[in-house]
């Protein structure tokens, strides 16, 4: 449920749906996040639904924080459904070409590149989040030893298709760009396509994720 | 191939085609976009007798000289712009907030923007361009939109699929003034941050540096001081948000940031001042002043009418 409502400057609501990043907490974020996206109230224009916030934008024109604040406050998200969870597999190549910090992941995890990628692979993900560059699951949770801070210096250039661990937390990077997360690997697959407006999203919030090695070849041959 | 169109013998730095932007697509990572300084922006759209959500070419710092190859048309440039139009044997200054009318051959060279960032060029008919969830604003990170979502580049030749038929010369009066204060909302991690840190942020002056664009702007001076913790759990972001990572250094998101950061937020810019804010290039001076919600609702409110007003008169 919702802890606190706040603004964010004047044209924007701040959902506070506590501190803690768990799935019971993401999943009442995406309940309320689906429920308002559905009945499309005016001014209302953008939504970001994160671990434990939501964040209602709307067009100062056409509405206000009190409008919206009680719009909010009188929805009842026990009416809308339980989240889907469409369960993907999404293909991954671990060749050196790729996984570009694997030294040091075993370096700071202390554990083989072997079990790195067997803890790695051994376990579904779920989807907290899409966002920061379009499409860009963030997929939780990674195992207590598998967790590793960001790089001190993030990369300029991070590769399309890129798989990365920060903390506990995965993701992939849907196209180039900069980015400070530990790569371990690279999907062949475009996990997001902007030419499809309807669905231009592969993962989306509330979604599980199983990751599978897949070698050079397979990855070279996996677009034709 | 169209019989009118612009041809790009210059593009300038960073000129790309922006129009309202596009929303409902925070949650899935893509940003609002659309013109950075949304008054001059309409008032361009209103000087050729345009729709008011019609594309327009917007430019940064130095803009684009352009040879128009095609029936008659009108143009309009709106910011605080230096240009010249060159017809067949004349060249001459052109002013910004009046419309012109060019024919085929004509130039008009966009030299550069003066103490300010945008400027915005506007031809009275319809550019023939892609859309992407109902906008051509150009989103150069993610390739979104018209022109493959890239600048406009040299050589490139842009088709008009329509030209308006009203071809009335209109003017205003209207000089872009410049803000000595940004008014700010305290942001949701005000209180991350130390006694002093406060007080640098609403009594010290900051710079404007070089590394800003339409993602970000990045201010410099002195360090403000987080005592709680540098990071945060990665959340939404809006434009306006000012967040201070742990360098000390405050980032003001603006209109293609990214959807979601994870650094405190220690204010939100007041929507009354994002059109001024955008055009304060780099070495200009910052300087913010809390209000509060109501009052920055208020202050909306008659900078609304006052841009209304202004589209009125035109």
């Amino acid at each position: 449920m919702i802890k606190n409502i706040s603004n964010l400057g004047d044209a924007a609501l701040y959902c506070d749906f506590g501190n803690e990043v768990n799935k019971s907490i993401n999943s009442q974020v995406i309940k309320y996040f689906r429920n308002i996206k559905e009945k499309k109230f005016e001014g209302i224009n953008n939504l970001t639904p994160s671990y434990n916030k939501l964040i209602i934008s709307y067009d100062l024109k056409k509405t206000n924080f009190k409008e919206v604040k009680n719009y909010v406050e009188n929805i009842n998200a026990k009416d809308s459904k339980d989240i889907s969870s469409k369960k993907l597999e999404i293909p991954v190549c671990f060749h050196e070409n790729f996984s570009m910090d694997i030294k040091r992941l075993e370096e700071i995890l202390k554990l083989s590149r072997e079990k790195i990628l067997e803890n790695f692979l051994n376990k579904e993900y779920f989807c907290y989040m899409t966002g920061f560059i379009a499409g860009m699951p963030f997929l939780g949770d990674l195992d207590e030893n598998m967790r590793a801070q960001r790089l001190e210096t993030p990369r300029v250039k991070v590769p399309k298709g890129s798989v990365a661990l920060t903390e506990q937390f995965a993701n992939i990077y849907t196209f180039e760009s900069p980015g400070g997360w530990n790569i371990l690997g690279n999907t062949p697959l475009d996990v997001f396509d902007s030419s499809k407006e309807d669905k231009p999203n592969l993962i989306n919030p509330g979604d599980i994720v199983v990751f599978k090695e897949i070698t050079l070849d397979q990855y070279k041959n996996y677009n034709e | 191939m169209s019989s009118n169109y612009l041809e790009i013998i210059r593009p300038g730095i960073n000129t790309t085609f922006q129009d309202k932007g596009r929303d409902h697509l925070y949650h899935i990572g893509i940003p609002f976009s659309g013109a950075m300084d949304n008054r001059n922006y309409l008032i361009a759209n209103k000087l050729v007798n345009n729709n008011l959500d019609s594309a327009v070419i917007e430019f940064a710092y130095q803009g684009p000289h352009i040879k128009y190859s095609g029936e008659k048309i009108n143009f309009a440039v709106t910011g605080d712009v230096i240009f010249s139009i060159k017809k067949k044997d004349t060249e001459i200054e052109g002013n910004c907030y009046q419309s012109y009318q060019v024919e085929d051959g004509d130039e008009i060279n966009i030299v550069s923007t003066n103490k300010s960032v945008y400027g915005y060029l506007a031809f009275g008919g319809e550019f023939d361009l892609k859309f992407q969830w109902n906008s051509c604003s150009i989103n150069t990170k993610a390739n979104i939109g018209s022109n493959d979502g890239k600048k406009l580049d040299v050589g490139q030749k842009v088709n008009l699929k329509k030209i308006n038929s009203n071809k009335d010369i209109k003017k205003t009066n209207y000089i872009n003034t410049k803000i000595e204060n940004i008014r700010v909302i305290k942001g949701t991690n005000f209180d991350y941050f130390s006694e002093e840190g406060k007080k640098i942020f609403y009594e010290k002056e900051f710079t404007v540096s070089k590394l800003s664009d339409r993602m970000g702007m990045r201010l410099e001076g002195p360090k403000i001081d987080n005592i709680v913790n540098t990071n945060i759990k990665s959340e939404g972001l809006i434009k306006g948000v000012i967040q201070v990572p742990a360098d000390g250094n405050p980032i003001i998101m603006l209109s293609d940031h990214g959807t979601i950061g994870g650094y405190p937020k220690i204010g939100v810019v007041a929507s009354v001042d994002y059109d001024r804010l955008v055009q304060m290039s780099p070495g200009s001076k910052i300087k913010f002043k809390e209000i509060n919600l109501s009052d920055a609702e208020t202050l909306f409110k008659l900078y609304e009418m006052e841009t209304q007003n202004l589209l009125s008169q035109i």
